[in-house]
């Protein structure tokens, strides 16, 4: 599914991924670790394509494709999704108009007709009753006077409703409490397929109580410095980082 | 691959006016100039009785008198107004044909403006008396209206057929005198639209007249007078374009709205007219004084979508006279490249409990300037008169500037005004968002601003409302790579 080897990049003159590694099969679930600054959610938009950042080195494939100079919305329409950190408000824009737009776009990409109204109430039916999400909410626009939790679910609604191969769920769990987590966790899982894959970038072991991981990677300073299993975040959740910063100096 | 500000400003200066063509029609052009000549030929070109003509020229010497205002925030060359022809009408054009008998040509014109009239003929509900240049060529759903005894005609016609109409409304809301366009205007308009909705009457569709400018050096005058007498209900739609051309033209023209007790008038406009090039060379100048007045229980409601014209001089206003009154101004404003807009309103609270509400978008891309300039005024005797007004500006980029200038008066202590301004830009954060739910950039300035706009665009007729939408996307078409 995803392939990314030797990657670097930078913001303006500042260097954050130093020759990232990792490889994420279909139906499998990551998870990304690691202390404040290591890179991760830098790791997320240059997946993504987020234009600040440019890389210097290295490859990012997609199904064998090689998507480091397509444009962000070309990745999207190629499969990426990415579950903001920090969802951005657009006064106005209903949450209904902006999915609709979002789809029928992809659609377009890939030479299909729009999906008719129909098909898209249907579907925003079958997928917000899967969220919880009280269809007033859908009225609403997009992520304006939303709660933290709101603007996640909202994140996570939108990936179900755009089907992605490859879904990165940016620090997802923060600003969630415990009711919310569980329903996020839910769904996330409920779409989960042999054909998809899911990277989850977090902090806190929390999470994957939940969304219960096939590895587990520590990313520091750039690069991925370990990998195991969901017991490794078990350790850190125990030990912290610093036993790896150890480790590596040694 | 790096998509940078300086990309969306390169994007925003090279996009085209898409109705930069110029339709070839055999013209009727008086010589450029302007005195008391070519005023009473105007009047006799349109075989207008006496007193109409001594109007005229009444409007003529105090224009005379005046000078050009200087206190809107724009900046331009002056006009010659004796280096402009005040007269031009389509040669073929004959206001007693069938709509099948149009020039094919000025239908072809139609046709590349998106409101062909075969179109709108269809468009049910739709009456459509359209303006190009100075001479109306088509007026649709005439018998309709007759039956109810609704009278909508070019204004030159007005003037013949009902003289007593015209004679005792025109120049009563904007009087001859009130400013230095609207004199002119009075002077010399050529042409435009007369409606009148007799008591009780609800109008059972959307009136609506397109107005274009094709002549080269030539201005364009109209005049429209609205009157809803008691307990009846309108609603009006006017559309503008012009087509590219280097010298700037003039557009003065006069909408006066009359609401007697108990009626409604809702007046929308969509106005694209040809904003000048990347250059700031060429545009319309577009210097309009738009009033209507409200007596008892009356309401009056101006929308407006502006995306055109070099300079942009407006501010459609309400006189709530009568008590209980109310008045609104829901306004979007597209500016890009070199364009200037100076637009507001102005609500005139002097009847109790008269209520106002003002809601203005503005959005502001290349070196253009966007002022909203309003006054709310509050006279003595105006009980619990209330104002609620919204000002928001969106910005794209670095060069372009918003401004907004609200005056407040009041004279009552038991007004209650509020006013709310915002300003906002499109952020990267916004454009990438959308970007990763496939969404290209084009397309998601779009969105942002239809969003921006949606309290305005919902107040507009409903099929218009489409047409306004691809207006705005139209006119930030190519903003960004």
């Amino acid at each position: 599914m995803l392939k990314i080897e030797n990657l670097q990049a930078r913001i303006e003159d500042k260097e954050i991924l130093k020759g990232l590694n990792i490889e994420v099969k279909a139906g499998e679930v990551h998870a990304i670790m690691g202390p404040n600054g290591a890179g991760k959610s830098t790791m997320a938009s240059v997946i993504a394509g987020k234009e600040e950042y440019e890389v210097t080195g290295g490859s990012i494939e997609l199904n064998g494709e090689d998507i480091s100079e397509l444009a962000p919305d070309e990745r999207a329409h190629a499969g990426v999704f990415l579950s903001f950190q920090y969802p951005v408000e657009i006064p106005g824009v209903t949450v209904t108009n902006f999915i609709k737009s979002s789809i029928n776009e992809s659609r377009k990409a890939q030479g299909l007709e729009e999906m008719p109204a129909k098909d898209l109430l249907k579907k925003i039916r079958e997928k917000s009753e899967l969220l919880e999400i009280d269809r007033k909410f859908l009225s609403r626009s997009l992520n304006e006077g939303f709660s933290g939790g709101e603007k996640k679910r909202n994140e996570i609604f939108q990936m179900a409703m755009l089907e992605p191969k490859l879904a990165i769920l940016d620090e997802t769990d923060s600003g969630l409490d415990i009711d919310a987590l569980r329903i996020v966790a839910n769904g996330v899982n409920k779409l989960k397929s042999k054909d998809n894959a899911v990277i989850v970038i977090t902090h806190y072991q929390r999470l994957l109580d939940y969304i219960v991981p096939d590895f587990v990677h520590v990313l520091h300073d750039g690069k991925i410095v370990k990998s195991g299993t969901k017991e490794l975040a078990l350790e850190l959740e125990e030990k912290g980082y610093d036993w790896i910063k150890e480790e590596l100096n040694a | 691959m790096k998509y940078t500000e300086d990309d969306l400003k390169k994007e925003l200066e090279t996009q085209e006016y898409e109705y930069g063509f110029y339709t070839e029609l055999e013209s009727d052009t008086f010589p450029k100039g302007l005195n008391e000549a070519i005023v009473r030929g105007i009047s006799k070109k349109k075989n207008e009785p006496e007193w109409m003509t001594e109007w005229r020229l009444d409007a003529f010497r105090i224009w005379e008198q005046m000078e050009e205002p200087e206190w809107a925030n724009v900046k331009y060359e002056k006009p010659n107004f004796q280096d402009i022809s005040y007269y031009s009408a389509p040669k073929k054009a004959d206001p007693n044909k069938s709509l099948d008998d149009v020039d094919p040509e000025l239908l072809e014109m139609y046709k590349k403006l998106g409101i062909s009239v075969d179109e709108q003929k269809k468009l049910q509900g739709v009456a459509v008396d359209i303006v190009v240049d100075s001479v109306s060529v088509a007026t649709t759903f005439k018998k309709t209206l007759a039956e109810k005894g609704i009278i909508f005609m070019p204004i030159s016609e007005a003037i013949q057929e009902h003289p007593e109409l015209v004679k005792k409304y025109m120049g009563t809301v904007v009087p001859k005198t009130d400013n230095f366009y609207a004199a002119l205007n009075s002077a010399v308009f050529t042409d435009g639209s007369f409606c009148y909705i007799p008591k009780g009457v609800k109008c059972p569709m959307e009136l609506s007249t397109y107005f274009r400018i094709n002549e080269g050096g030539t201005g364009q005058f109209e005049r429209t007078l609205l009157i809803a007498d008691e307990s009846s209900y309108v609603s009006y739609l006017e559309g503008c374009t012009a087509p590219a051309r280097d010298e700037n033209q003039l557009h003065a023209a006069v909408v006066e709205l009359i609401a007697l007790d108990d009626a409604e008038i809702k007046y929308s406009t969509v106005q694209n007219w040809f904003p000048g090039d990347k250059n700031g060379t060429g545009g319309v100048f577009n210097f309009v004084t738009k009033r209507g007045i409200c007596e008892t229980n009356a309401k009056i409601s101006w929308t407006q979508v502006e995306t055109g014209s070099a300079v942009t001089w407006k501010y459609p206003s309400c006189i709530l006279k009568g008590n209980n009154s109310v008045g609104e101004f829901y306004s979007i404003a597209v500016t890009n490249n070199f364009q200037q807009a100076d637009t507001g309103t102005k609500m005139i609270h002097l009847g109790k409990n008269t209520k106002s509400t003002i809601i203005s978008k503005g959005i502001s891309a290349g070196k253009s300037q966007n002022s909203y300039r309003g006054l709310v005024q509050i006279n003595s005797r105006a009980e619990n008169a209330r104002n609620f007004s919204q000002c928001d500006s969106l910005l794209m980029g670095d060069q372009c500037g918003a401004h907004t200038f609200p005056y407040i008066e009041a004279k009552n202590t038991t007004a209650q005004i509020e006013h709310e301004a915002t300003t906002s830009k499109i952020g990267e954060d916004q454009l990438f968002y959308c970007n990763q739910r496939g969404i290209d950039t084009e397309k998601a300035i779009a969105l942002i601003v239809n969003g921006f706009s949606k309290d305005v665009l919902n107040k507009l007729p409903m099929e218009f409302a489409v047409e306004a939408q691809k207006l705005l996307e139209i006119s930030l078409e190519g903003s960004v790579g």
